[in-house]
């Protein structure tokens, strides 16, 4: 274990900070990180929750080059790589693509990439348009009160990513539960353990089906079992471990993006109002929440040399954690940060992460949650928040994706 | 000025087709496709420097010159 370095003197003798933090708002980034970034820097010491220091960046600049520096590895099948927290070392145990480096994660990517381009994104749009209408409707007709996470988000991001890889959405309940267990920080490290194991036999169960069916369907699972496990070049485990990843990584992150934007609206009428008035920007509003919100917290790497980034010397084998949520608060690249300006039509954040890892089901996820959020508040006017803005749940520090636990909404 | 484009370096995160639509494409494997070598005004120019800085993986690179050996990304 490395020892803490000499960088960020005014930490000096006294303890590290923790990391990952609190949020003390659901939509900005915990406080603590803010004063670190300004009496430290942009890379700084702080802890992890086994006593472990780490680095912690929290510049844009210098975020972009580590997060494409190849010298900093994702590859979580290293003995010393460092968690933020028990739970996510349970994660850790099914490494495919995101605990990875390449090639051995270029060649995986490759094989899913079509599946979410521009294009298959765009021909999927119709479908999670009229299933978002759906569900606003749904909504209306059951009337106040009503739930934005169970009733909107959750299931749009289940159907959405149900499609695409071609898992039958009737079984969205079941899995639903796991990958909740999965990314919840309030369960323990065997729960979480248990809950993959879970979704591994629920994956090998329906990678069988269709091995047996005559006519693949149009699932990514599909051509994943009809041409690579059938042609040999994946085994049935690298099926079922990328099955596993892109269910997970899939449907949790959106959901908690459309809840935590409906929040947010919420609280900024006259962004909201400036949201309603403009029929065609949605794609500048949805990139700035994506920005403002940065539910994807906390990047995970570790040197697997020595080097040298402005005034830190980070030596082979040190822990670096980002945290994406105040790297996309750096006025170095933004201007006034942390006002939100659905108009501000900045695409240079890293909600989406940077480099190789950058997320593969980004366009995906945009055009979710413009549906979402466009279909909410033209249909639902009058929407607003059916307790006072402090009861809502805030996930804690060192969940996977930040966010709230449910939005109660009345109108 | 000319675009190159690395689609051996390219992670398919389609950033490139969201900011220029005129300029890149995906091919069937969500792989980067330069629908045009080089670009003739500005405000293309501004389009094309602005993708470039977005890929993730760093696979675009648009170059003054006309000189290949200064475009090829990763040399």
């Amino acid at each position: 274990m490395s020892r803490p370095s000499a960088v960020g003197l005014t930490t000096g003798n006294a303890p590290l900070p923790d990391f990952p933090q609190l949020r003390t708002c659901p939509y900005q980034p915990p406080p603590g990180y803010r004063d670190l970034r300004l009496t430290e820097g942009p890379v700084v010491r702080a802890r992890l929750y086994d006593g472990r220091p780490t680095w912690v960046v929290l510049g844009h600049a210098v975020a972009r080059e580590l997060l494409i520096d190849p010298r900093l590895s994702s590859d979580w099948g290293r003995p010393d790589f460092p968690s933020p927290s028990p739970r996510r070392k349970a994660i850790q145990k099914s490494t495919m693509l995101i605990g990875m480096d390449p090639p051995e994660h270029s060649a995986y990517r490759r094989r899913v990439i079509p599946s979410f381009s521009v294009r298959r994104t765009r021909e999927l749009g119709e479908s999670i348009h009229r299933r978002a209408g759906e569900l606003v409707d749904a909504l209306l007709e059951q009337g106040p009160p009503a739930e934005i996470l169970r009733g909107l988000a959750l299931p749009l991001s289940s159907h959405t990513i149900c499609a695409i890889l071609g898992v039958p959405y009737e079984d969205h309940a079941y899995f639903e539960e796991q990958s909740a267990m999965l990314v919840s920080s309030q369960v323990s490290e065997e729960d979480a353990t248990g809950a993959l194991m879970n979704l591994r036999d629920y994956l090998t169960s329906l990678v069988d089906r269709k091995e047996k069916e005559s006519e693949p369907g149009e699932g990514l699972l599909d051509t994943l079992v009809h041409k690579d496990l059938a042609d040999g070049s994946l085994s049935r485990d690298e099926v079922i471990g990328l099955g596993i990843i892109l269910l997970m990584a899939g449907h949790e992150t959106t959901a908690s993006m459309i809840t935590l934007s409906t929040f947010t609206l919420l609280q900024n009428p006259s962004q909201l109002e400036a949201f309603r008035n403009d029929p065609d920007g949605a794609g500048p509003a949805v990139e700035e929440l994506l920005r403002y919100l940065s539910i994807g917290d906390v990047a995970m790497r570790i040197a697997a040399e020595d080097m040298t980034i402005g005034d830190a010397h980070i030596k082979a084998g040190d822990s670096v954690m980002l945290s994406a949520a105040e790297i996309n608060r750096d006025p170095e690249a933004f201007e006034d940060p942390d006002v939100l300006d659905l108009g501000r039509g900045a695409r240079h954040h890293l909600a989406f992460g940077y480099g190789v890892h950058q997320c593969v089901g980004q366009n995906l996820a945009r055009a979710q949650m413009q549906s979402a959020l466009t279909l909410l508040f033209s249909r639902i006017p009058g929407l607003r928040l059916a307790v006072p803005a402090e009861e809502v749940e805030i996930k804690p520090a060192q969940s996977g994706v930040q966010g709230i636990y449910e939005l109660p909404v009345a109108w | 000025m000319r675009i190159v484009a690395d689609s051996g370096r390219c992670i398919g995160a389609g950033q490139c087709v969201l900011t220029a639509p005129d300029l890149f494409d995906q091919d069937e494997d969500g792989l980067v496709v330069l629908l045009t070598g080089s670009v003739a005004t500005e405000a293309d120019a501004e389009l094309a420097r602005s993708a470039e800085h977005l890929c993730p993986a760093a696979a675009l690179r648009v170059t003054s010159g006309t000189d290949d050996a200064e475009g090829q990304p990763g040399a």
